[in-house]
C-alpha cells in the first residue's frame, strides 16, 4: 500500500471540504484497501468517513425507508424493516460477500465496488477502466465472467455487486452530497455503461459523498426473489443473477421489476419487457416468452454464450419462485 | 525530481494516537495509517494467532471480533479501530478454561493444519453473537467466510452447531 494522509472529520460537510481529486472517502475499505494492496489504486489522502452521522435507517414521509450510507451491509439485510418490507434486498445482501465482509462493507461503499474483471484486477496488462486508452485484454481474452449487455469496444467487465440489483428493481434514490450542494439520482441512472469512458462507473463526482439510498414505498414484499448462479455454493461473485418482483392480482400480473446482476456494466433491466409482463397471467410460458425476449437483444463473447441459457433458465425461475411467494428469510441465502 | 519528500508525504509518515480495548486490556498505541489491524496484531504487538493467509479478505483466517462482530483484519486500517474493542483469539479463554467454541473444535477434531483454526473460531463466536443461523445448512452458509484447505469442514461444522447453544447461553460476551 502506498503512503497516505489520513483524515477523520466530525460532519459531511467537513468530508466534503477536505476530498480532492487524489483523494478517496474510506468507510468499510473492503473493496478499497484490496485495491490498494493490488497497486490499482493509489490514493495520496484517505478520509475517513465513519464518524459521520450516516447509519441510521428511517422511514420516510411517502412511506419508504431512507437507509444512511453507513449501515453496514449486515445491520441492513437483517433490520426488521427490510427483512419485513424489502425481503428482495435482503436476500440479495446475504447472497453477496461473506458475514466477516458484510460486517464491515457500508451500503453506499457497496454502490462504489469496481469490477472483478481478471485484467483490471491485474496491473501488469493493459486496461481501459484502469488506464484509459491502454486497450482490453478481456475483449478478446478470457471472457467467461464478462458482459453480455450493453459492453463497449474499450470495456466488457461486470458490476459485481448483488444489493445494486435489488436496489434496481426496487428502483432506489442514491442521495449525494457534494460541494454543489445536494442531489438525488434514480438508481437505474447511478451506474453507468461503459462506452468511450470505462474509467467511470458511476455518474459521482470526485467531490461527492453519497449519504443515503432512499427504497421508495412499494417492496413487492409477497412476491419477489433473489436468484444468484454462481461458481460454487457460497461465497463467490454472480455468473448471472436475477432479482424479480411481482405485484399480482390474483394469477394475473399488475407490475413486474426484472434486473439482472454479472451480465453488464450495472444491474441490467428492460423495461419494455416489464411493462410486456403486465397484464400477463402467471405462467412458465409467460416467463420463458419474457426470459426470450430480454434476451434477444444479448451480445456473448467468445467464452460466455453459456450466461444467455443460464440467464434465460435463471429468469424463468425467479420469476416462477416470486409468483409462488417471498421464501422467509433465513441463513440460507 | 525532488531529492527531498514532499510535505504531503512528510504529513503522511505521522502516527495516529489510538485507544483500544484489546482483549480486555486498554492499549494506547501510535499508528501508521496504512497499518493494517492484522499487521498491528502480528508484527507489533506479537499477537500471532490470527493468520495472514491472503491478505485480501477471502479465506478468513484473520478474522477478529470487534464489538463483538467478526471482521476480516487483513482488510481493516489498525488506524480506524480507535475506540474499538477487540478480541483476538488468544482472548476467547477465561484463564485457562477454553472458551466453549475452543473445547468443541479440540472435541470434534475440527482441523489438521491448524492454520486456519483461529479464524474459525473468531469467526464461529461472531456467528453465535449474531444468532442467525440454527441449521446445519445455515452453519455452512454462514461459514463461508472461512476456508480450510485441508477440508475439515464437516467437523468444523459439527463442532460449531454443539457449541452454538453454550455460547448463546452465556450471553455472546466475546
Amino acid at each position: 500500500m502506498n503512503p497516505f494522509q489520513y483524515s477523520k472529520p466530525d460532519t459531511v460537510q467537513a468530508a466534503i471540504d477536505l476530498s480532492s481529486p487524489v483523494s478517496r472517502f474510506i468507510a468499510g475499505g473492503t473493496n478499497l484497501l484490496d485495491l490498494m494492496k493490488e497497486n490499482l489504486t493509489r490514493p495520496e489522502h484517505l478520509i475517513d468517513i465513519t464518524g459521520l452521522p450516516l447509519a441510521d435507517l428511517s422511514e420516510t414521509p411517502s412511506g419508504g425507508v431512507m437507509i444512511g450510507a453507513l449501515v453496514s451491509n449486515a445491520d441492513l439485510a437483517w433490520h426488521p424493516w427490510i427483512e419485513r418490507r424489502y425481503p428482495l434486498l435482503s436476500q440479495a445482501i446475504l447472497a453477496g460477500a461473506s458475514p466477516q465482509l458484510r460486517n464491515m462493507a457500508s451500503t453506499g461503499g457497496n454502490l462504489l465496488q469496481r469490477t472483478r474483471c481478471y485484467y483490471f484486477y491485474d496491473a501488469s496488462v493493459p486496461c481501459n477502466k484502469r488506464r484509459p486508452g491502454s486497450g482490453c485484454p478481456a475483449r478478446d481474452g478470457l471472457n467467461r465472467i464478462h458482459a453480455i449487455f450493453g459492453a463497449s469496444d474499450q470495456c466488457v467487465a461486470t458490476h459485481p455487486s448483488d444489493m445494486c440489483v435489488a436496489l434496481a428493481a426496487l428502483e432506489a434514490v442514491v442521495h449525494v452530497l457534494g460541494r454543489g450542494g445536494a442531489r438525488t439520482i434514480e438508481f437505474a441512472d447511478f451506474h453507468r455503461l461503459p462506452g468511450d469512458a470505462p474509467e467511470r462507473d458511476n455518474q459521482l463526482a470526485d467531490d461527492e459523498l453519497i449519504t443515503a439510498i432512499e427504497l421508495p414505498a412499494p417492496g413487492f414484499a409477497e412476491h419477489s426473489h433473489y436468484l444468484k448462479i454462481r461458481d460454487r455454493a457460497s461465497y463467490a461473485f454472480a455468473l448471472v443473477s436475477v432479482a424479480a418482483a411481482l405485484e399480482l392480482d390474483g394469477p394475473v400480473i399488475r407490475q413486474a421489476r426484472l434486473a439482472l446482476g454479472g451480465v453488464a456494466h450495472k444491474p441490467w433491466r428492460d423495461r419494455a419487457v416489464e411493462s410486456w409482463l403486465g397484464g400477463q397471467t402467471v405462467s412458465r410460458e409467460t416467463f420463458t416468452a419474457a426470459a426470450d425476449a430480454l434476451l434477444q437483444n444479448a451480445e456473448p463473447l467468445e467464452h460466455n454464450g453459456f450466461k444467455i441459457k443460464l440467464a434465460r433458465r435463471a429468469i424463468v425461475r425467479a420469476l416462477g419462485d416470486a409468483a409462488l411467494g417471498t421464501a422467509p428469510q433465513g441463513g440460507q441465502a | 525530481m525532488s531529492a527531498t519528500l514532499s510535505e504531503a508525504t512528510q504529513a503522511a509518515f505521522a502516527r495516529h494516537p489510538i485507544r483500544l480495548t484489546l482483549n480486555g486490556q486498554s492499549r494506547e498505541l501510535h499508528v501508521l495509517p496504512w497499518t493494517t489491524l492484522l499487521d498491528l496484531l502480528r508484527e507489533q504487538l506479537d499477537l500471532v494467532g490470527s493468520k495472514k493467509g491472503c491478505d485480501h479478505g477471502q479465506c478468513g483466517a484473520c478474522t477478529v471480533l470487534r464489538d463483538g462482530k467478526r471482521i476480516n483484519a487483513c482488510l481493516t486500517l489498525a488506524v480506524m479501530c480507535d475506540g474499538a474493542e477487540l478480541t483476538t483469539v488468544e482472548g476467547l479463554a477465561d484463564g485457562d478454561q477454553l472458551h466453549p467454541m475452543q473445547q468443541a473444535f479440540i472435541k470434534h477434531d475440527a482441523f489438521q493444519c491448524g492454520y486456519c483454526t483461529p479464524g474459525q473460531i473468531c469467526s464461529a463466536v461472531g456467528l453465535a453473537n449474531e444468532g442467525r443461523a440454527q441449521t446445519p445448512g445455515e452453519i455452512s452458509e454462514l461459514m463461508s467466510g472461512n476456508l480450510c484447505r485441508c477440508g475439515a469442514y464437516t467437523n468444523i461444522r459439527d463442532a460449531i452447531e454443539e457449541a452454538l447453544p453454550r455460547c448463546q447461553q452465556s450471553g455472546g460476551d466475546q
